[in-house]
This record gives C-alpha cells, sequence and structure tokens, in this order.
C-alpha cells in the first residue's frame, strides 16, 4: 500500500520549476517551429506569409535534401551495425574472470567522456593529407595513399570511423549491465550439455542480451541523427562537395547560414518525425523481453 | 590445465589489443602535442613523443582557451547542480504526494524525451534572441535546467525506498522537505554520482547550441574553441591544435574518473526495469 505527505499546494510548488523551464523552452519552441515550417519567412523573419506544405514539397523535391536523407541513413546504419557488433564483443571479453578486469574495463569505456567535436578535431588529424600518422600506416602496410578526407566515399568510411569509436564506451557500459543481468546458471546448465563456448553465445546470451540490443540500436541512431553534428562540422563541414552532409548538417546550413527559417522548420519538423517514429519502437522494445526464437 | 592458461592469455591478448586500438587515437595526440614544428612535419611521421610542451601554452594564447575552460567549466557545473535539484524536487513531488493531474504531468515530462535541439531550434534560438540571451551565460544555461533522465532515476531510486521508512517519518512529524533532504537525498547518492556524470559530460560537450547562441570571442565555449583552433592555425600545426584537444578532455575525463564507481551502480540501477 503506497502512503503519501499530505500537501495540497507543495507538489505543484515542487514540479513548478520543471515545468516553467519545459513550457518555455521545450513545449513553446517546438510548436513554435512546426508552426513555422507551414509559412514563407523572409529571411531575418520581419515577413511570413502562410504557404501550407510549400516548404515540405520544395524539400522532398531537392536533390540535395533527398542525398542528405540518403547518406544519413547510410552513416547512421553503419555507426548502428559496427558500433554494436564491437561493443558485444568486446563487451563479453571483458566479462570474463580476468585479472586487472577493472582496470580494462575503464580503459575500454573512457571516450563516453569525450565530445563528438573531439573525435572530428582527432580524426581529422590522424587521417590528414600532409602528416597524418593513417597516410603513412596505409601506405606501409597496404600500399597505397588513399586520398582520405578528400575523396567523398573515404570521408564517410572516416566520418563512420570517428562516430563508432566516440560511442563504443557509452555501448559496452549498457552490454556489461546486460551481461550481468544473464544468468550464469544458464550458461552452466549449457556446458553441461557440452555446448562449446561459441554455441553457447549464440543459443543464450545473444537472446538474452537482446533487449539491450533493441535499446542500443534507438540511441545510436539518435545518436547519429542528432549528436553527431559537431564531429561533421569539425571532421569534414559536410564535405568534400556534400558528401558528409548529413540531415542535420543541412539543417544547420540552411538555417544559420543561409537563414531560409520556414525551410529550416520543415526540416526540424522531419527530424521530429524521426525521432517520434524511433521513440515509439523503443516504448515497445524496452522492458519487455525479446527473444529471437 | 595448460589449456586453460592459453584460453587466458589468448584472452588477455585480444583485451589489450582493443584497448590499444580504442587509446590510440587520444595515444598519438597526446604524442603529436609534444613535437616540434619540425618533428610535428616530419615524414615518415615521429612516432614518439619529444619533450617540448610550448605547443599547450601556444593553444591556450591563440585562441584564449583559458577563457572558454572557465565558461565551459562554469555552465557545466550550474547546469548540473540545477538539473539535480529541479529532478530532486519533480521526483519528490510525483513519488510521495497524490495530486489531481499527476498522470498527465508525468506524460507531459516523457513527451520531452521526443524534443532534442535540433528539434525546436529555429523558435528557441528567436525566443532567446527576444529575451536578449544571446551571447549570455543565461543562454547557454536556463534551456536547460529540465531533465527528464534525471526525474526518472530520481523516481526510480526513490521506489525502491520502504515504505516502512515514510510511515515511520510521517509518526513521528517528520515534515516533506526535512524527508526528502534528511532520508531520501543521502540514499541517492549513486544515482546522484551517475548524473553528475551524465549532464557534466553532456553539457561541456554540447557544440550545435552554444555555436549558434554566442558570437563573441568571450562567451565561446571549449568544443567551439576546437573548431576555432584549426581554423586559427593556418599551417595545421597538428601539435598545437592536438595540445588544445588534450586540455579540453581533461575536465570531463576527471570527472568520470573520479565519479566511475556510483556512475556504473547508479547505472545499472536505472536500466533494473
Amino acid at each position: 500500500m503506497q502512503s503519501y505527505f499530505k500537501g495540497k499546494w507543495l507538489p505543484y510548488l515542487l514540479l513548478l520549476p520543471t515545468y516553467v523551464i519545459l513550457i518555455a523552452f521545450l513545449f513553446y519552441p517546438a510548436f513554435e517551429t512546426f508552426r513555422l515550417s507551414l509559412y514563407k519567412v523572409h529571411p531575418f523573419g520581419i515577413r511570413k506569409i502562410f504557404a501550407g506544405f510549400y516548404n515540405f514539397r520544395k524539400l522532398f523535391g531537392s536533390a540535395d535534401y533527398l542525398h542528405s536523407f540518403w547518406i544519413s541513413f547510410l552513416f547512421s546504419l553503419s555507426v548502428v551495425v559496427i558500433g554494436l557488433f564491437l561493443s558485444m564483443m568486446i563487451a563479453v571479453l571483458l566479462n570474463q574472470k580476468l585479472k586487472g578486469q577493472k582496470i580494462y574495463r575503464s580503459l575500454l569505456i573512457w571516450p563516453y567522456a569525450l565530445s563528438p567535436a573531439i573525435a572530428g578535431a582527432l580524426f581529422r588529424f590522424l587521417f590528414n593529407p600532409v602528416n597524418g600518422y593513417m597516410l603513412y600506416l596505409s601506405e606501409v602496410i597496404l600500399g597505397v595513399e588513399p586520398e582520405w578526407l578528400t575523396s567523398g566515399s573515404l570521408a564517410i568510411v572516416i566520418i563512420t570511423m570517428a562516430a563508432t569509436w566516440k560511442n563504443l564506451g557509452y555501448n559496452i557500459i549498457f552490454y556489461l549491465t546486460g551481461l550481468q543481468n544473464v544468468q550464469r546458471e544458464s550458461l552452466e546448465a549449457a556446458s553441461i550439455d557440452g555446448a562449446g563456448p561459441v554455441r553457447r553465445f549464440w543459443i543464450i546470451t545473444f537472446p538474452l542480451l537482446s533487449p539491450t540490443t533493441f535499446f542500443l540500436l534507438i540511441m545510436n541512431l539518435i545518436y547519429s541523427y542528432f549528436s553527431s553534428f559537431g564531429l561533421i562540422d569539425v571532421l569534414t563541414e559536410g564535405g568534400p562537395a556534400n558528401a558528409t552532409n548529413i540531415l542535420i548538417y543541412q539543417l544547420y546550413q540552411d538555417f544559420f547560414v543561409n537563414h531560409k527559417i520556414g525551410y529550416a522548420a520543415a526540416e526540424s519538423f522531419i527530424l521530429f518525425t524521426l525521432v517520434v517514429g524511433l521513440t515509439l519502437i523503443q516504448f515497445r522494445t524496452t522492458g519487455r523481453k525479446v527473444h529471437y526464437q | 590445465m595448460a589449456k586453460k592458461r592459453i584460453k587466458k592469455i589468448a584472452l588477455h591478448f585480444l583485451i589489450i589489443f582493443s584497448v590499444l586500438v580504442v587509446c590510440a587515437p587520444v595515444l598519438l595526440a597526446i604524442i603529436i602535442s609534444t613535437q616540434t614544428l619540425a618533428e610535428v612535419f616530419s615524414y615518415p611521421p615521429k612516432f614518439t613523443p619529444s619533450r617540448n610542451f610550448s605547443n599547450y601554452g601556444a593553444a591556450l594564447k591563440n585562441v584564449n582557451l583559458v577563457r572558454m575552460m572557465l565558461n565551459s567549466t562554469f555552465i557545466a557545473i550550474i547546469v548540473t547542480l540545477g538539473k539535480i535539484i529541479m529532478s530532486l524536487l519533480a521526483a519528490f513531488a510525483f513519488t510521495h504526494f497524490k495530486f489531481k493531474g499527476k498522470n498527465i504531468l508525468f506524460f507531459v515530462v516523457l513527451v520531452t524525451l521526443l524534443l532534442p535541439i535540433p528539434v525546436r531550434i529555429v523558435a528557441l534560438f528567436d525566443i532567446v534572441s527576444k529575451l536578449k540571451w544571446i551571447d549570455t551565460y543565461w543562454g547557454l544555461i536556463v534551456p536547460f535546467l529540465a531533465s527528464a533522465t534525471g526525474t526518472f532515476l530520481f523516481i526510480q531510486r526513490f521506489k525502491m525506498v520502504p515504505m516502512e521508512l515514510l510511515d515511520a517519518a510521517k509518526m513521528d512529524g517528520c515534515s516533506p522537505m526535512r524527508y526528502l533532504l534528511q532520508i531520501l537525498i543521502p540514499v541517492s547518492a549513486n544515482t546522484i554520482g551517475a548524473l553528475i556524470v551524465i549532464e557534466f559530460i553532456y553539457i561541456w560537450n554540447q557544440y550545435l547550441w552554444p555555436l549558434m547562441a554566442t558570437n563573441s570571442k568571450h562567451m565561446r565555449v571549449v568544443q567551439i574553441g576546437v573548431k576555432m583552433l584549426i581554423q586559427t592555425e593556418s599551417i595545421n600545426n597538428w601539435g598545437i591544435i592536438m595540445a588544445g584537444v588534450v586540455m579540453t578532455m581533461i575536465p570531463p575525463l576527471v570527472v568520470f574518473f573520479v565519479m566511475q564507481e556510483s556512475f556504473m551502480r547508479g547505472f545499472a540501477l536505472a536500466s533494473e526495469k
């Protein structure tokens, strides 16, 4: 039986600071942004004319925007698939009983504390075309000097590497927590039946980790769609020739550089529908166990 | 048992290899930050550190990194504190009081998870401009003070406190605020620790909003400083740029390592559904 404190006004008073901020800086601006997406707005906001879905029609008719859509999809998919695979493997290794386990754990999760912009700067340095270490290493090991940051498709590979590297720690933390919840007994039962470690992983651990995997899938998608702005701005600035111009970077360009306000508001709304879609999937899958059987 | 030992050695080897790959970008950045200009531009590149620390001084001087570090530290501390206090109060209201509209109000907090900065940036910029908060600490602090994550974490923690404690406190005539301060906050130490890590790192690492909401040199934050370093170093002296990068990642890393244990415990708690 739940028991409560008495107080008619106190709970509202306790909630007041939070709701003032939420309404003034979250709900109202979101609503205004969506409203503006239906207007043609004069740069600097002097005049605006209602235009219905004009901005949206123009966006989806623009080859540049569709390109940006496609690049974002490719980028986020690679970040998710590669990142989750690597972090799951590393978490499984870290979960073994070993000397120095705690130190290893710290040494593998600390990039969580770094920013996407820092990751961008580090990878720009490593792959720079003048004296980058990767330029040298690829020549020594592979015998070629690829144009790492000046070729569009290689630039996508590099932003993917940087984004995956930066988020590895975050993913490992969640997989480690997930692994602790995987019952030891079930592993022991399987080892008595004579299943090898690899088979044991696939038939027991992997399915039991699937709630964590689903959660991380969504979090990594949100990360690559929204939080990677700093990474792109420092590493490639959307280039070369728009090759890494993902949706969030395009939005920034349209709003802050080109002052196309209605257009940018429509882009915000499109991003919003993406978040809503992803979050709905998350709510439906986390908290409920998902097994592949 | 020889087989077991080989397995152990193989495991250590695999983990050490992963550690090296994960640490390599930062290790190489530290190495280059200690090299002289001639060494930075040598080809093949030099893989060993030197004993030259002038790059650090140059990075601090070139873009006024000291000021930016102070700005970022100030903003991160205030926002972290504000978020923790506000979400403690909100979580307390949701878990320990009965009131009209509770479910709707809770749902409203939930919905904010759907509204990250990019979704509302156009109008948010307009509002902050109208308040004349562009290029001030207000604009970098106030819009971030509420926290859905914090509220949820505290609700989860408060729900694990045994009911008997509350009943006993009420019998003794303990006031709600005293119960919050003397019982709930002390037992939530790990949750507070986890939130300090999460929020400090989140604010320290912000990029898009500070880029738009500030424009004068003395209001810039460290993340923008990284970009400015790359732009001002016209010959791309990576020694200086990486010295700046290394310095900007120290504060969040210190917070992370100092609070690591309570962060992991608070996190594990959070993911228990």
